[in-house]
């Protein structure tokens, strides 16, 4: 019981991990209709950023506003030079070209910093928390870790929802010639969009580096569960991609756990693959879509 | 079609003459060449023609070289056997991935593949006691009775690997040709109105899979064969994108350029590589700067010239030729919507 609780609390952390990562694809999707697989490299490279400004000012929270900083410009002129001109293309010409950077990123990383896994710190400590006398199997910095991505979520949300350039964002993606037509300048909407999901992969990069450690290759992972997430959710749906997160963080520590192997073992890749397949094969529009009618 | 064939004698008596005249590490060089060029044909077949992207070719060309290594190392059969059965059995991985592929549209495909790409090479570190876990098993091949004691086995290796990536090249540009090519790029270009012509869209997206995997199995085995080895570190996610990037470099969907892509793929990892080392930069640096080069390449050349270099031929090809193309019903999906999807050869 108190295994199943431990698992479950710290499957939630790792959860809203993917779920940032799963945000940041899915507003991008909303946007561009793409998917940006360069997101992982992305998030990798502002972690070294932030890595960089950690070991040479030793002030944690400088590296970690850097490195949301860098994220937004990242995303920012990604979109504005090499995204932008692939947008009246074939699809595929985009999908290679965010691949393309995936690669350019992961061997910029190599040449600057070298292949070797370097450890990132925590923002809080990391020594487990209790109830009573039961272990809870989360520290203080998993509860900020989720505690970061919820209230990111959160602004994002009310963003979105309730001021007036969310609803410009809302319009453009809903449907571009039509908020073109309103007088949006959708151009400037996408490149925001950009922008922002730089950030969350930032952010995600930043909370999720203390444990799987940081190299160049080392979101690749990451960022197919958070695809995975957002598949779970959808891909159109940003509450669906934070639940389908949770799922899939609490679904491979129960693999991890009762199967075998602990976190980060090759079942649990595996068997986040099998989640994949079997959801695309039955629910391709995501766990939470109701029937869709298809233009011919 | 005998313009294929043509091209390929040629091709042919250029890797004999070269695999005799150059030492035997440029044999080594061409028999990867040719390995590679199998696995980038079965890719930009799939992905040109049938208009499905993969990301974890590498991963069935770990198949492919497992097959065989696992053959080799149990039974003692033919070789020529053991390799036809690596190439069915990865055509049988992927028929599986094909089915579920065959639903996926572009981005989620492409997200299916990278998982698999990176999913599948932990089966064999979760297996160690079958797979070899991170040490692999290793693969080796005598040199035929008949070509005596002191022929050199990097040759015979060029000639094997040539040889088979020559067979698929043709095989492929037979399929293309006919009826399956012409499904193909029917579902390609417009799926509902493919299916309202009679093409079986679902089988015709799981038969390109299928074929595509078959070409890096085959591939795999070679490479596993030239290598002497097989181990999870030698497919990585980087291999399935080298083998898009070769794609993309010589032209999507035209085999002429899965092969000047390969060879541009396999000269510039080794030459940057020896030109690092040589400047004395660290093996770590040297071995990450044709990665950064790659993607550098496959942003550049899909912003500026999506055609790659087999259409920079064509077009030289065809302004020597004055006005008039060469081929001589031109290609219809050459406006400027359809970029880097073109027919083959």
């Amino acid at each position: 019981m108190v295994e199943f609780l431990q698992l479950t609390l710290s499957g939630i952390v790792f959860g809203m991990i993917y779920a940032a990562i799963a945000l940041s694809l899915v507003l991008i999707w909303r946007g561009t209709r793409l998917l940006n697989f360069a997101q992982g490299g992305m998030a990798m490279f502002t972690t070294f950023v932030a890595l960089e400004i950690v070991y040479k000012t030793h002030s944690y929270w400088l590296g970690f506003v850097v490195a949301l900083a860098a994220g937004l410009a990242l995303g920012a002129v990604t979109e504005l030079t090499i995204i932008r001109p692939t947008l009246n293309k074939p699809e595929l010409n985009s999908v290679i070209v965010t691949i393309g950077l995936l690669v350019l990123l992961e061997g910029l990383a190599g040449i600057l910093y070298g292949g070797q896994y370097r450890s990132f710190p925590t923002a809080f400590s990391q020594s487990g928390l209790h109830i009573g006398k039961t272990a809870l199997g989360v520290g203080r910095d998993d509860v900020f870790v989720a505690l970061a991505v919820l209230a990111t979520t959160l602004i994002l949300a009310v963003v979105f929802r309730y001021t007036s350039a969310g609803l410009r964002m809302r319009a453009a993606a809903f449907n571009a010639t039509v908020a073109r037509l309103a007088g949006i300048r959708v151009a400037r909407v996408l490149t925001v969009g950009w922008a922002l999901a730089g950030l969350l992969g930032a952010l995600a990069g930043l909370l999720v580096s203390p444990s799987t450690y940081l190299y160049p290759d080392s979101m690749d992972a990451i960022f197919v569960y958070g695809f995975t997430a957002a598949v779970l959710g959808g891909l159109d749906s940003p509450a669906g991609s934070v639940a389908g997160g949770v799922i899939l963080g609490v679904g491979l520590n129960y693999v991890a756990g009762y199967v075998g192997g602990g976190r980060g073992s090759d079942l649990e890749s595996i068997a986040a693959m099998g989640l994949l397949v079997i959801v695309l094969m039955l629910r391709p529009a995501g766990l939470f879509a109701g029937a869709k009618t298809r233009r011919v | 079609m005998r313009r294929a064939l043509a091209g390929v004698l040629i091709t042919a008596v250029v890797v004999w003459v070269l695999s005799v005249k150059l030492s035997a590490f440029r044999d080594f060089q061409i028999a990867e060449i040719a390995a590679y060029t199998t696995a980038v044909a079965g890719l930009t077949v799939l992905t040109g023609l049938s208009g499905q992207i993969s990301l974890g070719h590498g991963a069935f060309m770990a198949v492919g070289a497992y097959t065989i290594a696992l053959l080799m190392l149990h039974l003692n059969w033919s070789f020529y056997l053991v390799l036809v059965l690596a190439g069915l059995a990865t055509a049988g991985a992927g028929a599986v991935v094909g089915i579920a592929a065959a639903r996926l549209s572009g981005p989620y495909l492409a997200g299916a593949t990278l998982m698999l790409g990176i999913a599948l090479p932990s089966i064999a570190n979760a297996y160690p006691g079958v797979f070899g876990g991170e040490q692999g098993l290793p693969v080796t091949l005598a040199t035929p009775g008949f070509l005596g004691v002191s022929f050199p086995p990097t040759r015979w290796q060029a000639w094997l690997a040539g040889a088979v990536a020559l067979v698929v090249l043709l095989a492929l540009a037979s399929l293309s040709r006919g009826r399956v090519g012409r499904d193909w790029r029917a579902v390609r270009d417009d799926e509902v109105a493919a299916a309202l012509a009679g093409v079986n869209v679902a089988r015709a997206r799981v038969l390109a899979f299928v074929i595509s995997a078959a070409c890096a199995g085959l591939a795999g085995a070679m490479l596993a064969v030239i290598t002497n080895l097989v181990a999870p570190g030698g497919y990585p996610v980087t291999l399935s994108i080298t083998l898009l990037t070769a794609a993309v470099i010589g032209g999507i969907g035209t085999l002429p350029g899965a092969i000047w892509g390969s060879i541009v793929v396999v000269v510039l990892q080794t030459y940057i590589t020896d030109l690092a080392t040589s400047h004395g930069l660290s093996p770590t640096v040297g071995a990450n700067i044709p990665v950064a080069a790659y993607g550098a390449i496959l942003i550049l050349v899909m912003l500026v010239f999506p055609q790659g270099l087999q259409g920079a031929i064509r077009k030289l090809l065809t302004g020597f030729a004055g006005a008039t193309p060469l081929r001589r019903n031109p290609a219809p999906d050459e406006s400027p919507e359809k970029e880097g999807t073109h027919e083959l050869l």
